[in-house]
């Protein structure tokens, strides 16, 4: 059934509803961050010396990463404000670009812990102690569902590239766009968060 | 109040969109017809939980093995438990009434988000069917109560999974109702209406959508979590592998506390609602009604530590979650003197949802008062996991809840069918209800202080005598809803055409005919004085 209300645009309540929305996404990780300082508390040496295998230098350059798609995404509001459709476009397609590389980043960083048979569950974490096997869980969770939720920010961005791409979105309407600039800003900002606490802080 | 019944306009009900037969309803966006779709699961679902109850009680009318044994046992009060609160109680007021009513009593076309709002159901639907299939799959039902305690959800053989993701999807319908009722009241309330001047059931579904929105993650999560320990013993909550139990505690109650909110705030918005048209006056204290819900659902945040007092926490946390639960008892009693100051010199009308009203302050005082006694810590030694916490909960949240959730029912009935029901039936079917209800869970708290411990199949010879009179109840409660369901659906065809404002009630809803027409109101009405403009 379509009503009139369907129709109706409110640009400020779709952002409120983003906000709000946002919230529950730091909730998730607020959670999982509690979880993380209890154990780092009870666990400290261990989890000092895990903290140490991680490359800080991929770490770096994912963070590196993700400020410059964090900018390019926002820069590709202002290009849609400007009624640069082209300039939009390509600024979209930097981000999507960037989330990739981070992607293929962590694929490699990942594989090379499966290859030291280092994931939850395998015996030779189990024989390295509780310590590891918690930070490397911890590792692993957190990690993975912020890869996760730049996935989903990927496909958030894809379509609403495409929908650049068929005009749906311009310069009078492009709400949507702010909301999924507004979600790759949080993903963004999640892992400055993960960053310091698996790979700075050993 | 501008009188539209002159001309009737098409209803929601009678509406022919783009779909046909059933595609009509549930492929809806129109917040009316969502929130019947939701009225019609949560009362299947009820349906089944009730039913089960009943046949738990069954088993506790004699000592040892009387229809089932202990493994079924297990599963059926896991069962009821996730049914009723993650599929009843839960979502019960605030995506049915709130649905249909939130709108209509801001002066707004639909909510913020309409297409949200149906998708908010298919996860809801998926969230069931998820929890049902579990019961049929693997390696047996889910046995852990439906709290999934840790260590035991990850180690049973019981078939976790589905049921854990179950009640993660039923999480994610319920924040996304709150996100939308949220944005619905910032940006939707009709020209004129102020935050003081919205009626008291649109507050607590204020207060109700951010406790959704702020508690819900946490168990998300957690589940999540809990998932993640059956799939890959990452072992954040197993003991052997370094994790701690009482980790999952925590971040259980750190979202089932304020899930009692959830279940509770709306119940008291309609309650406040039909004490205020009954009574034919304002409510009393109007501004210290909102600021009571906003209190509770603050301090809500703080207190679940009171379900774990002997799980092992230290002296300082028992003591602070001790205060701030009996601080939540402040505003809850506020909420009590307001609704009988307001019937104080007002002129009431003996109609059935002012019954209900009334039944529901009875059982919520009752369960109120017994939750203080839950909330101090010596007392709570004595009681915990007993038959008593089991009174206690049943009085509040199937007494609170489900009390406001039937006398709401019976308020906006008129409002939502277009018809009147049989008013002798209601209140036949309400007073077996009501003495059924007592007749269940009082002996239940007697049966607690003498040490029943709850989730046994079997007891001690000495409870029989209490064990036989609450089984007694059970029927009478059960034959009491079967009346008031039956009579509310044989009403549908047989009674009489409803009037635009039937109890003569001030709120909006009222000034429209019955039932609504699809697109709320013909003109954007104007507030100019607030809710209960009674003289």
């Amino acid at each position: 059934m379509s009503t009139i209300t369907e129709n109706d645009r409110n640009d400020m309540s779709s952002k409120l509803g983003m906000w709000l929305f946002l919230f529950t996404e730091m909730l998730i990780f607020g959670c999982l961050f509690i979880v993380y300082s209890i154990y780092r508390y009870r666990n400290s040496t261990a989890f000092h010396l895990a903290a140490q295998e991680l490359s800080v230098f991929i770490g770096t350059i994912n963070t590196i990463i993700l400020l410059c798609s964090s900018c390019t995404i926002a820069m590709s509001v202002t290009a849609i404000r400007k009624k640069d459709k082209k300039m939009a476009l390509m600024l979209l397609g930097i981000t999507i670009f960037f989330g990739l590389c981070f992607l293929t980043n962590k694929y490699f960083e990942w594989g090379s812990h499966l290859r030291e048979h280092i994931y939850p569950g395998s015996k030779l974490l189990a024989l390295r102690g509780q310590g590891d096997v918690l930070f490397y869980g911890l590792y692993f969770f957190m990690t993975g569902l912020h890869a996760l939720h730049i996935i989903i920010g990927l496909v958030f961005i894809s379509i609403v590239t495409y929908s650049i791409l068929k005009d749906r979105i311009n310069s009078e309407n492009y709400v949507l766009l702010e909301n999924s600039g507004l979600y790759w800003h949080l993903v963004d900002l999640i892992w400055i968060f993960l960053f310091p606490l698996f790979y700075l802080i050993t | 109040m501008i009188d539209q019944e002159s001309i009737q306009e098409p209803s929601y009900l009678e509406y022919k969109g783009k779909h046909k037969g059933i595609f009509a309803w549930i492929l809806s966006t129109d917040h009316k017809r969502i929130g019947m779709l939701y009225l019609f699961s949560i009362l299947t679902m009820f349906s089944i939980g009730a039913t089960i109850g009943l046949l738990m009680k069954f088993e506790l009318i004699a000592p040892g093995k009387t229809i089932m044994g202990p493994q079924t046992y297990n599963a059926f009060f896991t069962l009821h438990g996730i049914i009723m609160i993650f599929t009843v109680v839960i979502p019960g007021l605030p995506a049915v009434f709130g649905n249909f009513l939130l709108p209509l009593m801001i002066g707004a076309k639909d909510v913020a988000f309409p297409r949200l709002n149906l998708l908010s159901w298919y996860f809801y639907v998926t969230g069931v069917s998820l929890v049902i299939i579990s019961q049929f799959t693997g390696q047996g039902p889910p046995d852990t109560g439906w709290t999934f305690y840790a260590p035991y959800s990850f180690r049973t053989a019981g078939n976790m999974l589905p049921a854990v993701f179950g009640a993660f999807v039923l999480g994610f319908s319920s924040v996304l109702t709150g996100l939308n009722f949220l944005v619905t009241i910032h940006r939707m309330r009709a020209p004129g209406m102020t935050w003081l001047r919205m009626p008291l059931f649109p507050w607590t579904l204020y207060a109700t959508g951010w406790v959704q929105l702020l508690a819900t993650p946490i168990i998300g999560i957690t589940l999540l979590l809990v998932a993640a320990e059956r799939i890959l013993h990452i072992g954040f909550f197993d003991p052997t592998l370094g994790g701690d139990p009482l980790l999952y505690q925590h971040l259980f109650w750190t979202y089932s506390h304020p899930a009692v909110y959830i279940m509770i705030l709306p119940a008291m918005g309609a309650i406040s609602e039909i004490i205020s048209t009954f009574s034919h006056k304002v409510i009393f204290g109007y501004k210290f009604m909102i600021a009571s819900v906003v209190a509770i659902a603050f301090v809500g945040y703080f207190v679940w530590g009171h379900h774990m007092f002997t799980s092992g926490m230290s002296g300082t946390a028992l003591y602070s979650f001790s205060l701030l639960t009996f601080l939540v008892a402040i505003p809850s009693a506020v909420k009590v003197f307001n609704w009988i100051a307001t019937m104080y010199k007002g002129s009431i009308d003996l109609q059935t949802p002012f019954y209900w009203a009334i039944a529901f302050i009875f059982v919520f005082m009752i369960g109120g008062f017994s939750g203080l006694i839950l909330g101090s810590l010596a007392t709570n030694i004595h009681l915990h996991a007993t038959h008593f916490v089991l009174a206690h909960f049943h009085f509040i949240v199937f007494g609170g809840t489900g009390f406001a959730f039937f006398g709401a029912m019976h308020y906006w009935y008129p409002k939502i069918t277009g018809r009147m029901y049989d008013s002798k039936w209601a209140n036949t079917g309400l007073l077996l209800f009501f003495v059924g209800f007592i007749t269940l869970y009082g002996p239940m708290f007697y049966l607690g202080m003498k040490g029943m411990p709850r989730r046994y199949y079997d007891y001690d010879e000495i409870f029989h005598a209490g064990n036989i009179v609450s089984s007694i109840g059970s029927w009478v409660l059960y034959s009491g809803a079967a009346i008031i369901i039956i009579n509310l659906f044989y009403s549908l065809k047989t009674g009489s055409r409803a009037q635009a404002d039937p109890w003569g009630g001030k709120t909006l809803e009222w000034t429209i005919q019955s039932p609504p027409p699809v697109e709320n109101f013909k003109e954007q009405p104007v507030i100019t004085k607030g809710p209960y403009s009674y003289i």
